[in-house]
């Protein structure tokens, strides 16, 4: 009879045939994903902070501070460059306005899902274009902070009795060479899954605009994953901000 | 869940959006990314150093909240869901500790 067989019970809700995470399968794929990503980017950003306590930290007024290859660089003392204000000294203001970018696009993509879940598909249009700007926008900053680092300041400083400016893999200006490495893995490896981000949202505002979601599928799912992946993104970026620059 | 929580009344018809908590989290973050900002620029002199960083990680960690639970909407899945994402998560906590003991204890051979 149908009601014995729709009263399940509790006990046997991991014996199959019912979603005890009430998820569909690729929502479940997603999360796993992201966590496995989670061990990953932590991984990177652990080894981080074990460089940063294996080496001295500069003692020592800030006013005073000098780039040296005996220290950790202090982050406002490295990244206080602006496009279109030459040699500027305003640490955090630019890297402030990649983090605004980014929580923006965020949150036009949590009303893209949203208006996925309406099955308003203009709403939709709209806030995934909005999405793909915000991702837009972010990458090229992220390629001015790099070329900016790579380039270096005027006066550069002096390494084993070379004058030095800039940061490579080999070299860096404004300490160990260890911190440029990690800021271009790092800072590289979140800017690689914004590139991807940014790929898979085209995909998606792609399909809608084609009406996949509207009339083939029935419903906007790929977005909300495609939105779990761009929200993580997001979320990484929250850590490299306070780990690479604040603190 | 996932789809179809607010289905057309008519046909044609689009229900009005609900934005507010997507607004919420937004000024959240934002005023908790201020408030880091006004931080750094004020809070300066080095014997607050300790004080800084544990503000800065505490705060980090706010906007982790918001961001997953409201915008990964993960506080609105099934608990098991929940757990299954966050206890995972928990063994960062202890390799960041035991990493950063054995960074110290790497400055303490060197210098």
């Amino acid at each position: 009879m149908a009601t014995a067989t729709v009263a399940k019970p509790v006990d046997k809700i991991w014996n199959g045939g019912v979603e005890p995470l009430k998820a569909s399968y690729g929502k479940l794929m997603m999360w796993f994903f992201l966590l496995s990503d989670t061990f990953t980017f932590g991984a990177l950003l652990i080894f981080y902070g074990f460089s940063r306590f294996a080496h001295p930290a500069y003692v020592g007024k800030l006013d005073d501070y000098t780039a040296s290859q005996a220290w950790w660089p202090v982050p406002d003392k490295v990244f206080n460059g602006l496009p279109f204000v030459h040699g500027a000294n305003l640490p955090l203001v630019f890297v402030g306005i990649m983090t605004f970018i980014l929580i923006m696009s965020s949150v036009t993509m949590v009303l893209a899902v949203e208006a996925g879940h309406r099955m308003d598909r203009n709403d939709v249009q709209k806030w995934m274009l909005w999405t793909l700007l915000g991702g837009a926008c972010f990458l090229g900053c992220q390629a001015w902070e790099w070329t900016h680092f790579i380039h270096g300041s005027d006066a550069g400083a002096l390494v084993n009795g070379k004058i030095v400016h800039g940061a490579s893999l080999a070299r860096n200006e404004y300490g160990p060479p260890l911190f440029a490495d990690l800021f271009f893995f790092i800072t590289g490896f979140h800017g690689f899954h914004v590139f991807s981000g940014v790929l898979l949202n085209f995909l998606i505002f792609y399909q809608t605009v084609m009406g996949k979601f509207q009339s083939e599928v029935g419903h906007y799912e790929m977005v909300e994953k495609v939105g779990l992946y761009w929200h993580f993104v997001d979320l990484v970026w929250v850590f490299v901000f306070t780990f690479f620059y604040l603190i | 869940m996932a789809h179809g929580h607010a289905t057309p009344t008519a046909p044609g018809e689009i229900p009005k959006a609900q934005t507010k908590e997507i607004w919420f989290t937004f000024w959240i973050l934002f005023f908790v990314t201020a408030l880091e900002f006004v931080i750094a620029f004020t809070v300066i002199n080095p014997e607050a150093r300790t004080f800084r960083i544990a503000f800065f990680v505490g705060l980090t960690i706010v906007k982790a909240y918001f961001i997953v639970a409201n915008f990964m909407h993960l506080r609105h899945e099934a608990k098991s869901l929940i757990w299954a994402v966050i206890l995972p998560c928990t063994f960062i906590m202890w390799f960041i500790v035991a990493m950063l003991y054995e960074g110290d204890s790497v400055f303490v051979s060197r210098y």
